[in-house]
């Protein structure tokens, strides 16, 4: 059996363990989840220790027969895009298990929730099966809207239960009309994402059905991903949901969407990915800009982080558009590092809360003078988000500049702005608005994180953070590989095989073009050198 | 003849028959437990059927009545269905008894010959033999509706019932009498091998497109859906439940056979009006859904949904499409009697059940709350749950052939834009039971054995469908094929 069985094993089977236990063993029902999510991340960690970055293709595999007649079946394995993912989902939920000593009533409905759904993020990011990837994202994406609904907070809870549970189905719905549609054309009667890839290599789809596929699957992952416009759900549902739900949503779940565009639509639909990129490009523009400025003018400090999630979803976009290996690289490493700064950034606002009781930034201050510990813990994060050097963030976002640069010049300057300027406003007059100035009255009697083991979570997650910030070759070198790899149908304009892609006039579209996202500069984007590392 | 072809039948008119005869000797406060007997019984013939009927090998299936009679595979699969419901439904009428003030027992057996109508209905290969089903199923039902007649709202869904159903009745015999007069048959083998030569003759199509009025009626599509809410509403909850998966059910048999055995010619040109009437359905029913207050009234609608997605496996014109609404339809089995029980044991003091009254419900009885939220995340095609895999197989079937005609993709969407109107009023309903600030009521809600077993069954019946959905597809998937 392959450790990733076991890796989403532990918290699917706490699950079934804990519908067992008499809702009054409070205790027990703690313990199973955190030994349950424990277990999930220390063999994560084995398995990301052991992953081989040299070899080709993907390892830890296991595959089971599920419907033969459909060709469905369970099949997971990891390569180098995706073992990070794994290993950042599984950290993140047992730091989301730890931090539910928040949650006071009816503990045994919110376990067995947060383990159901954090079996789905791992079995998503595992799967190497159409079905099993869509399926297992399902399975997470509904405990995240019963926990939004039952132990949400906030008087907009219910308005935003329901938006985002229907903004999110719709995204789900949509990607799932391109899985099945991509599964029809391809003919190769399988839903295995190994076998679709290599028979779509050999006999591409026409451009008149990836041309209908790809929006598919870009919207609905885009939807999911909270793309400018199509982002309106994510701040005021990450600010109702318990910290534990959006810790786990907006770091780990969220990613989904984007992981789906990197492992499904470029490589699968690699002729329509070119052709959609530069619209992509500008898109992501939306997130950086809009998201930001938003965010500057927040009040409450969880819609603010909500917004900035948005915002830095802008920078794995960008990534994904330059269409090169520096690009996507970068992509990934961004989505890992966002990851842990989402859910340590959501952690600590929780914390935060279940002190005071509010999050208006305007009622708060001087917090830094009774929470030393955690104010340093919200510095940190307000710097990591940032992009600061050292933490993770930078290094994943400076790797997404350099090969934006290669593609889109006056997107990447416009980002750069929007990433540096508008980042730091928000997020520098937050931490000045929470932390520093008067401490009033009313909140002389909030205490920090009394002991480490209230500290573990943050400290875990700061800790990945400065690792991966200090030392990103960690993954790069996992990611790099795999994407030129797996990528490599939409990465590279001058194969060979396919010439008559590059011979084509400018293609038709009336979408506004970036100045260069002409053949040349695609050309250009492949043949840049690999020693680009942030 | 072989008298085995008919053995479903007979065994369970000899049931019923049985049932009305004990009926004599026993005193009243025994007449409720005889509605165990009834279940048992349906358990048994299952039973029998499970093992001791095989599946008919294809090209060999049973003939009786001068071919008027067929036991194929599909008629074997839609006879268990219909076998596994009506034992459902037996435990439900048993928890709902004591709201029936006189003629108990004639409420089991009646709703036992409702089921051999059904039974028959899924061997029909003549249309003398589909009406003669119909008139047992319908007649039936306008007795169960209209039971509890210290209601007037009860009263009133049998009346409603009783009009409509006439007149699909009419329209259907005035169809099969125009259809007869052209092509001089009535079997369906006779008029496959006919309607070629009338594939272009106006009063032909006329006479067709009444059949599938009549037929639209039993299944609950637009336009013919406007009886619905009323008469889910009124009726009591056991003949509501087994209006909504039985009646629907053998609807859907007998519109399969018409179009793909008797005018196959016909209906392969016919794909427009099918996606039309899909399309129609699933907007109006979802649409129509999102006001309502009333739990049964908001699953008539739904209902009315769920014949869109239904049709949608049938619009698809292919094995594929059909062994999807056969998957879909064993799916809504188990999520339908799931969520209609909840309705009967939790709002047993409540008249009009009211969507409000489930306030609560995850304090009072936490195994009803799990049943109901499992219930809707199965209607809304949520994973793990039998609902989702179904979704999945009829979006699939229609995706396979949209590269074929455009049309496709516009009902996909539309599909899906029903799907998300739906998860509105679905998850409305979770809502309510979990975190609805308005429960007055939090006494315990006791659940008798029986019932609980039904639950665990539904349950049981849509986990396994959701997560192991090979066995069931197989069988579908084999039982189609009796249709060319």
């Amino acid at each position: 059996m392959s450790p990733l069985t076991y890796i989403l094993g532990w918290p699917l089977g706490a699950a079934i363990v804990l519908l067992l236990v008499p809702r009054t063993f409070r205790p027990v029902i703690r313990g199973i989840a955190i030994l349950a999510t424990l277990m999930a991340a220390v063999l994560a960690v084995k398995m990301f220790l052991r992953f081989d970055a040299a070899a080709a293709g993907y390892q830890f595999e296991q595959q089971v027969a599920w419907v033969r007649s459909l060709g469905l079946s369970y099949h997971v394995g990891v390569d180098g895009i995706n073992v990070g993912l794994v290993l950042m989902g599984a950290l993140v939920a047992f730091a989301a298990a730890c931090v539910s000593w928040e949650i006071r009533e009816r503990e045994k409905e919110f376990y067995l929730l947060l383990l159901v759904m954090t079996g789905g993020i791992l079995g998503a990011f595992a799967a190497l099966d159409l079905f099993c990837f869509y399926f297992f994202h399902e399975l997470a994406l509904v405990p995240t809207f019963i926990m939004i609904g039952v132990w949400g907070r906030g008087e907009q809870k219910d308005y935003a239960t329901f938006q985002i549970t229907l903004y999110l189905s719709l995204g789900a719905l949509l990607a799932l009309v391109g899985l099945i549609a991509l599964y029809v054309q391809a003919g190769a009667g399988t839903f295995d994402i190994p076998q679709l890839a290599a028979h779509l290599r050999a006999h591409p789809l026409s451009p008149g059905a990836q041309g209908f596929i790809f929006p598919l699957l870009l919207f609905g992952f885009g939807i999911l991903v909270s793309l400018w416009p199509f982002h309106t759900w994510a701040p005021p549902g990450y600010s109702a949901a318990p910290s534990a739900t959006a810790m786990l949503h907006a770091g780990v779940l969220k990613k989904f969407g984007l992981y789906g565009l990197i492992r499904i639509a470029l490589p699968l639909l690699p002729d329509a990915a070119r052709d959609w990129m530069p619209i992509l490009a500008w898109l992501c523009l939306g997130n950086l800009f809009y998201g930001g400025w938003v965010a500057m003018r927040q009040k409450d400090f969880n819609r603010l982080v909500g917004y900035s999630s948005v915002a830095h979803m802008g920078f794995v976009f960008l990534g994904i558009a330059a269409l090169n290996l520096v690009g996507i690289t970068g992509a990934v490493l961004v989505m890992i590092a966002h990851g842990f700064l989402a859910a340590l950034t959501f952690g600590l606002s929780g914390y935060l809360y279940q002190q005071t009781g509010t999050l208006e930034i305007a009622r708060l201050g001087g917090l830094l003078r009774r929470l030393p510990f955690i104010g340093a813990a919200l510095m940190m994060a307000a710097f990591a988000g940032c992009g600061l050097p050292g933490f993770a963030n930078f290094a994943g976002e400076i790797t997404v500049f350099f090969g934006a640069w290669q593609s889109y010049r006056l997107v990447t300057i416009l980002a750069c702005w929007g990433a540096l300027v508008i980042g730091a406003v928000y997020m520098l007059r937050a931490i000045r608005g929470l932390l520093h100035g008067p401490l009033p009255e009313a909140w002389a009697g909030v205490a920090d994180a009394p002991h480490l083991w209230r500290k573990a979570p943050f400290l875990l997650l700061l800790a990945s953070l400065l690792i991966f910030g200090c030392y990103p070759r960690l993954l790069t070198d996992k990611i790099k590989p795999a994407v030129s790899e797996k990528v490599a149908p939409a990465l590279a304009p001058e194969i060979p095989a396919r010439p008559g892609i590059l011979a084509r006039p400018a293609p038709d579209r009336d979408a506004p073009q970036p100045p260069d996202a002409s053949p040349a500069a695609l050309r250009r984007a492949g043949a840049f050198p690999r020693n680009s590392r942030g | 003849m072989n008298t085995l072809l008919l053995s479903h039948e007979l065994l369970v008119l000899a049931l019923g028959l049985g049932l009305l005869l004990v009926d004599l000797w026993l005193p009243l406060p025994a007449k409720r437990k005889l509605g165990y007997v009834a279940a048992l019984g349906t358990g048994l013939i299952l039973l029998y059927s499970l093992v001791c009927v095989r599946v008919p090998p294809e090209g060999a299936a049973g003939y009786a009545f001068s071919q008027m009679y067929v036991l194929d595979g599909l008629a074997l699969f839609f006879k268990r269905f219909f076998l596994l419901a009506a034992l459902l439904v037996l435990l439900l009428s048993v928890e709902f008894a004591d709201r029936i003030t006189s003629g108990l027992s004639e409420y089991y057996a009646l709703v036992l010959f409702a089921l051999a109508g059904m039974l028959f209905a899924a061997s029909a290969n003549n249309f003398t033999l589909l009406f003669a089903a119909l008139e047992l199923i319908t007649i039936t039902f306008y007795i169960l509706t209209s039971f509890q007649r210290h209601r007037v709202a009860s009263l009133e869904a049998g009346v409603k019932y009783l009009v409509i159903g006439a007149l699909s009745t009419a329209f259907m015999v005035f169809g099969i009498a125009l259809v007869y007069g052209l092509s001089h048959t009535l079997s369906f083998d006779g008029l496959a091998r006919a309607a070629g030569a009338l594939g272009g003759n106006r009063v032909f199509l006329f006479g067709l497109v009444l059949i599938l009025a009549g037929l639209g009626f039993k299944i609950a599509v637009v336009p013919f859906q406007i009886w619905v809410p009323d008469v889910y509403q009124g009726a009591p909850v056991p003949t509501t439940a087994f209006l909504a998966i039985g009646s629907k059910a053998a609807g859907f048999v007998l519109l399969l056979r018409v179009l793909f055995l008797a005018v196959p010619d016909i209906t392969a040109h016919w794909p427009h009006l099918l996606m039309l009437l899909s399309g129609a359905s699933i907007l109006y029913g979802n649409l129509c859904a999102i006001p309502q207050r009333n739990l049964k009234r908001l699953l008539g609608y739904s209902g009315i949904a769920h014949a869109g997605y239904l049709l949608l496996g049938v619009a698809a014109l292919s094995a594929a499409g059909r062994a999807a609404v056969l998957y879909y339809l064993s799916g809504y089995l188990f999520t339908v009697l799931a969520a209609f029980t909840v309705i009967c044991v939790a709002l047993r003091q409540v008249d009009g059940e009211d969507l409000g009254a489930l306030a609560g419900l995850h304090r009072r009885s936490p195994l009803l709350a799990a049943t109901m939220t499992l219930a809707m995340a199965s209607f809304a095609g949520i994973p793990p749950l039998a609902g989702f895999f179904g979704k999945f197989l009829l979006l699939k079937a229609v995706l396979e052939q949209a590269p074929a005609c455009a049309a496709y993709y516009y009902l996909t969407f539309l599909a899906l834009a029903g799907i998300v109107i739906s998860l509105y009023y679905y998850f409305n309903v979770v809502r309510v039971i979990y975190w609805s600030a308005n429960a007055t009521d939090l006494s315990p809600i006791p659940v008798s054995g029986p019932i609980r077993l039904a639950i665990y069954a539904c349950i049981a019946g849509m986990l396994y469908l959701g997560l192991f959905p090979g066995g069931i597809l197989n069988l579908a998937t084999e039982a189609v094929k009796a249709l060319p």
